[in-house]
């Protein structure tokens, strides 16, 4: 049978075998958020039921992805709004303060060059959970307590390393003779790091901004102690003023999570190929 | 093994190379000064030392002074605000909760992710399949993921206890959540759910790279499936390894959301770790004195392991 034919000309049998591991291993993996998802079509009475029911028993309450927004424990749509602020600009932030160093480092011979790589490598060790109280102190004094802006920064300044890094590997794979004879023509620095070497490299940056993002997006300890105001507050430290309320709103717990969710992995299954090869180069070298 | 090689252009090296050429390659290969570098790595550098090495260094200063619960500054205590963290009965307790907490979560996740990438590695229908289900937790916030599971863990209302007790593994249903050690258990079974995809993907990417020739080899030598695992298969992921345990290391045990959610209701501080600790402390008692304290001595078991991992298993060779 055709389809049971692999490259490796494994038997029938093995095959057959693995693809059931692969249901279970995908069954394991999933299960949890169909879980999450057939909550959140529940009713507020059902989801608190003892004992609970597998599946909805009035029927899928699509409703509720319409009545989420407005519950008293905190403003989903706010929330929404500060997560996809915060990580859409630190992302930005951090590509386009990488792009040249990483570019330049690569590139480039200067005085100081260990010294910034070291820094870069050390602050990749780093994550705002260790600084959280030095952040906040900073913060307050700066003036940026309670501000988008705070995390935005926060968020772009440890993400960076790992970007650095990723594109140093990537850029210092392009030959050096592309860039000569781009000079050759006559184009300055800028311009051949725009036109010559980023269509090279963008697996490279394809890895760094799917990291940066995802990262950003699950934020979670800087935000707790930065941002007070509900409203400015992303989705990852709201929501966790659901758990352990009296009669906990459950369904729209996990409808908000549904909606948060399901872009990033479409954006992770888009760039599922690239990804392999971005982390080949980024963590095997 | 970058994926760059579509770079091989009609540029040959030496086409009767003219001689300016030759002295502008010279000028931009060897050093330059650190001033020509400013332009492109100054924003870099700003954002670094700004939010990085200021707040590391901040937080140092704040840990020897004594800071009032609105945050004004009393002066300077020395190292009072360390002797009162190390003479806190609760320190015991959560160091070792600490300790457990990395070791248990960052040996199954790499475990189990040996074997995965190993599985998924091997051609099969669906693969592609399989390996996008095993990236939904690495794309679902860690939050949402954990709250998922609070939820299911209920002994009321949770849909897992209920399926362990109509399963029959279980008679009837545990409040997970409630007890101090079982909440910690739950919190690592789902560090290691999270952490499994990015760490398969590392190790996949690792085992991609490698040559099959030198699995052909081992073939031909009459190597056993395991003989050739060990022996050939995991020297060569020696890299992906070291890279994927030290950001799993550095991620566990920063780790924040995982427990505050899990273990964040039960009273006193038999959940907590180090971690954990700092936020009760900053959060609820605002002694922003102790809690820089506290986290100078995290900062400082952070520094230290990267240090010895660094230095035993040199991840980066270059740089």
């Amino acid at each position: 049978m055709a389809l049971l034919t692999t490259e490796d000309h494994a038997s029938r049998r093995v095959v057959v075998g693995r693809m059931t591991v692969g249901l279970i291993v995908a069954a394991i993996f999933l299960i949890p958020y169909a879980v999450m998802f057939i909550g959140s079509l529940k009713t507020r009475s059902e989801i608190l039921s003892v004992p609970p029911d597998y599946l909805p028993r009035d029927g899928a309450q699509w409703s509720n992805y319409l009545t989420m927004w407005d519950t008293p424990e905190t403003p989903v749509a706010y929330n929404l709004i500060s997560t996809v602020v915060i990580a859409v600009a630190a992302t930005l932030l951090v590509l386009l303060v990488a792009m040249p160093a990483a570019y330049y480092s690569a590139r480039f011979k200067y005085r100081g060059k260990m010294a910034f790589m070291f820094l870069v490598i050390v602050t990749q060790m780093l994550q705002p959970a260790i600084l959280t109280v030095g952040l906040f102190k900073e913060m307050l004094v700066f003036n940026l307590y309670d501000t988008w802006l705070a995390m935005i920064l926060i968020n772009a300044a440890f993400n960076l390393a790992f970007a650095v890094w990723i594109m140093h590997t990537f850029f210092a794979g392009v030959p050096k003779e592309v860039d000569e004879a781009a000079q050759l023509d006559g184009a300055g620095k800028l311009r051949v790091l725009f036109t010559v070497n980023l269509p090279l490299v963008w697996p490279g940056i394809v890895t760094a901004l799917i990291f940066t993002f995802v990262a950003c997006w699950n934020e979670f300890a800087a935000s707790l102690v930065i941002l007070s105001t509900a409203e400015n507050q992303p989705l990852s430290v709201a929501l966790t003023r659901f758990v352990g309320q009296y009669s906990t709103a459950w369904q729209y717990v996990f409808g908000v999570s549904i909606v948060a969710i399901l872009p990033v992995i479409i954006l992770f299954m888009l760039i599922e190929k690239r990804l392999i090869g971005g982390l080949a180069a980024g963590a095997t070298k | 093994m970058s994926t760059t090689a579509p770079a091989r252009t009609g540029v040959a090296d030496p086409p009767g190379p003219p001689k300016p050429r030759r002295s502008k390659r010279r000028t931009s290969a060897e050093g330059s000064s650190f001033r020509s570098a400013l332009p492109w790595i100054s924003p870099a550098l700003v954002l670094i030392l700004v939010i990085v090495v200021f707040p590391a260094g901040y937080m140092i200063y704040n840990s020897t002074r004594k800071i009032s619960q609105i945050g004004t500054d009393l002066g300077s205590v020395g190292l009072a605000n360390f002797s009162q963290v190390f003479s806190d009965p609760n320190i015991p307790r959560i160091m070792l909760n600490s300790v457990l907490w990395v070791v248990v979560v960052v040996f199954f996740t790499v475990l189990i992710s040996l074997g995965l990438a190993q599985f998924l590695s091997k051609p099969f229908p669906g693969r592609t399949l399989v390996r996008m289900a095993v990236i939904v937790p690495w794309a679902a916030s860690v939050v949402m993921t954990t709250t998922l599971f609070y939820y299911s863990m209920d002994p009321n209302y949770g849909i897992f206890n209920k399926f362990l007790t109509d399963t029959g593994l279980l008679d009837s249903s545990y409040g997970f959540t409630q007890h101090a050690s079982s909440a910690l258990m739950v919190a690592m079974a789902v560090a290691v759910f999270v952490s499994i995809p990015f760490t398969t993907y590392t190790i996949l990417a690792g085992i991609q790279a490698i040559p099959g020739d030198t699995l052909e080899a081992a073939k031909v030598d009459g190597a056993g499936r395991w003989r050739t695992y060990f022996l050939v298969v995991l020297p060569q992921l020696r890299g992906a390894l070291a890279v994927s345990v030290l950001i799993n290391i550095i991620n566990v045990f920063n780790n924040l959301p995982i427990l505050k959610v899990m273990t964040g209701s039960i009273p006193g501080y038999d959940a907590d770790t180090l971690m954990t600790y700092i936020f009760k402390v900053l959060q609820f008692d605002r002694q922003i004195d102790i809690a820089s304290a506290l986290s100078v001595v995290n900062f400082g078991i952070v520094v230290v392991i990267v240090a010895i991992y660094v230095w035993a298993v040199k991840p980066m060779k270059e740089v």
